[in-house]
C-alpha cells in the first residue's frame, strides 16, 4: 500500500446559478482588468489515501465524492492524480 | 397524554432553544435530542432547527447529515415520523435524501432576516394540517443560503402531487424556483421549510405575530389523530 495524492474538482453544474462567480465577474473590469465572458467558482480538494495503485485510489476518491464530497443535485466533480503537485 | 417533540442540537444549532419554546407554547413537551446520540428517546417528532451546523462545512447540512442521531432520524422518517426541517434543518433533509432539490447560496448573495410573507398551499402534511388552503401568513426568513433548486421534472412533480407547503409572497427573499418556501415528501410527515416558524408563536416578540405556532399544533393534532 502506498500513499497517493488525488484531486478533486467539484463545481456547481452548468445550469445552476453560481451568484459568487458572478459577483467576481462583474468586479473584474471595475478593477481595469479585461472582462472574461464566463467565471464560475468551485471547491478544489486535496487528498492523500493509501492504496494499492492509483487505479484504486482514484477509485476510494470517486467514491468520497459521491458520498460526501459533491452534491449530486447541483454539482459535478472530476477526480484525477494530482501529480507535479 | 402530552406529545414529545424531539429537537435535535448539532454543534452551530442556533434556533434550537426556540424550537423547544415553540413546542411548549403549542401544547407539547420538548425533549432536547443531541446530535452524537442515535438514541432518539421514543419522541414522537421530531424538529431540525436553525444554524449553521458544523459551520456549514463543505455545503450547509452536508456533515450533519452523516450525525448518528440523523441515522435514526432518516430510518424512522422513512416509517412515517413526523419531522420538520426549519432553514439548516431543511438543508439537512435535502442533503440525506428525505426531500429532493438542494438549498444554495442566495441569488443576491446577501444574507436576509425579515419578515416574510407566505402562502400556504398544502394542508396535507403532519406540520401544516391546522392551517387554511391559500392561507396567507407572515413568518420572518434569515437565510444565506435559502434558494430552492431542483431539475424541472422534480419541480413539476412537486407541484403535480401538491407537494409544495408554502410558497413567498412579495418579493423572494433568496431566488428560490418557482418561489418555493417549503416542501415535504410524498406521505406529508416530512417537511421543510426555509422561513422560521418557531420564530412567530408569541405576540411579545416582533412583529410577525404567532402565525408560526400552527405548524407545531398541527403536528400535536396529527399525532392525536393517528
Amino acid at each position: 500500500m502506498a500513499v497517493h495524492e488525488v484531486v478533486v474538482d467539484v463545481m456547481l453544474k452548468p445550469e445552476i446559478l453560481d451568484p459568487a462567480g458572478q459577483a467576481v465577474l462583474n468586479a473584474l473590469p471595475s478593477l481595469g482588468l479585461p472582462a472574461a465572458s464566463s467565471l464560475r467558482i468551485g471547491k478544489h480538494v486535496e487528498l492523500s489515501l493509501e492504496a494499492e495503485d492509483e487505479t484504486a485510489a482514484l477509485e476510494l476518491a470517486t467514491k468520497m465524492a459521491e458520498t460526501l464530497l459533491a452534491n449530486p443535485v447541483i454539482e459535478d466533480f472530476r477526480v484525477r492524480p494530482r501529480h507535479g503537485g | 397524554m402530552t406529545a414529545r417533540i424531539g429537537v435535535v442540537t448539532f454543534p452551530g444549532s442556533l434556533d434550537d432553544r426556540d424550537a423547544q419554546r415553540a413546542v411548549r407554547l403549542a401544547g407539547g413537551e420538548p425533549v432536547a435530542l443531541w446530535h452524537g446520540d442515535a438514541d432518539l428517546q421514543g419522541v414522537d417528532a421530531v424538529v431540525l432547527p436553525g444554524g449553521f451546523s458544523y459551520g456549514d462545512y463543505l455545503r450547509a447540512g452536508a456533515i450533519a447529515r452523516f450525525a448518528p442521531a440523523m441515522t435514526s432520524v432518516v430510518e424512522q422518517a422513512r416509517r412515517g415520523l413526523p419531522v420538520l426541517g426549519i432553514c439548516n434543518g431543511f438543508q439537512v433533509l435535502c442533503e440525506s435524501g428525505l426531500l429532493p432539490g438542494a438549498l444554495t447560496r442566495n441569488a443576491h448573495l446577501h444574507f436576509v432576516n425579515r419578515d416574510q410573507r407566505l402562502r400556504i398551499e398544502s394542508t396535507d402534511s403532519a406540520w401544516t394540517n391546522g392551517y387554511e388552503s391559500g392561507q396567507e401568513v407572515v413568518v420572518p426568513v434569515k437565510n444565506g443560503e435559502g434558494n430552492y433548486v431542483a431539475s424541472t421534472e422534480v419541480l413539476d412533480e412537486l407541484e403535480a402531487s401538491g407537494r409544495v407547503i408554502a410558497r413567498y409572497l412579495g418579493t423572494n427573499p433568496n431566488g428560490s424556483a418557482r418561489d418555493i418556501a417549503g416542501i415535504r415528501n410524498e406521505r406529508g410527515n416530512v417537511v421543510g421549510i426555509m422561513p422560521h416558524p418557531e420564530h412567530a408563536v408569541e405576540d411579545l416578540i416582533g412583529t410577525a405575530g404567532t402565525d408560526g405556532l400552527v405548524f407545531f399544533t398541527s403536528v400535536l393534532k396529527a399525532l392525536v389523530d393517528a
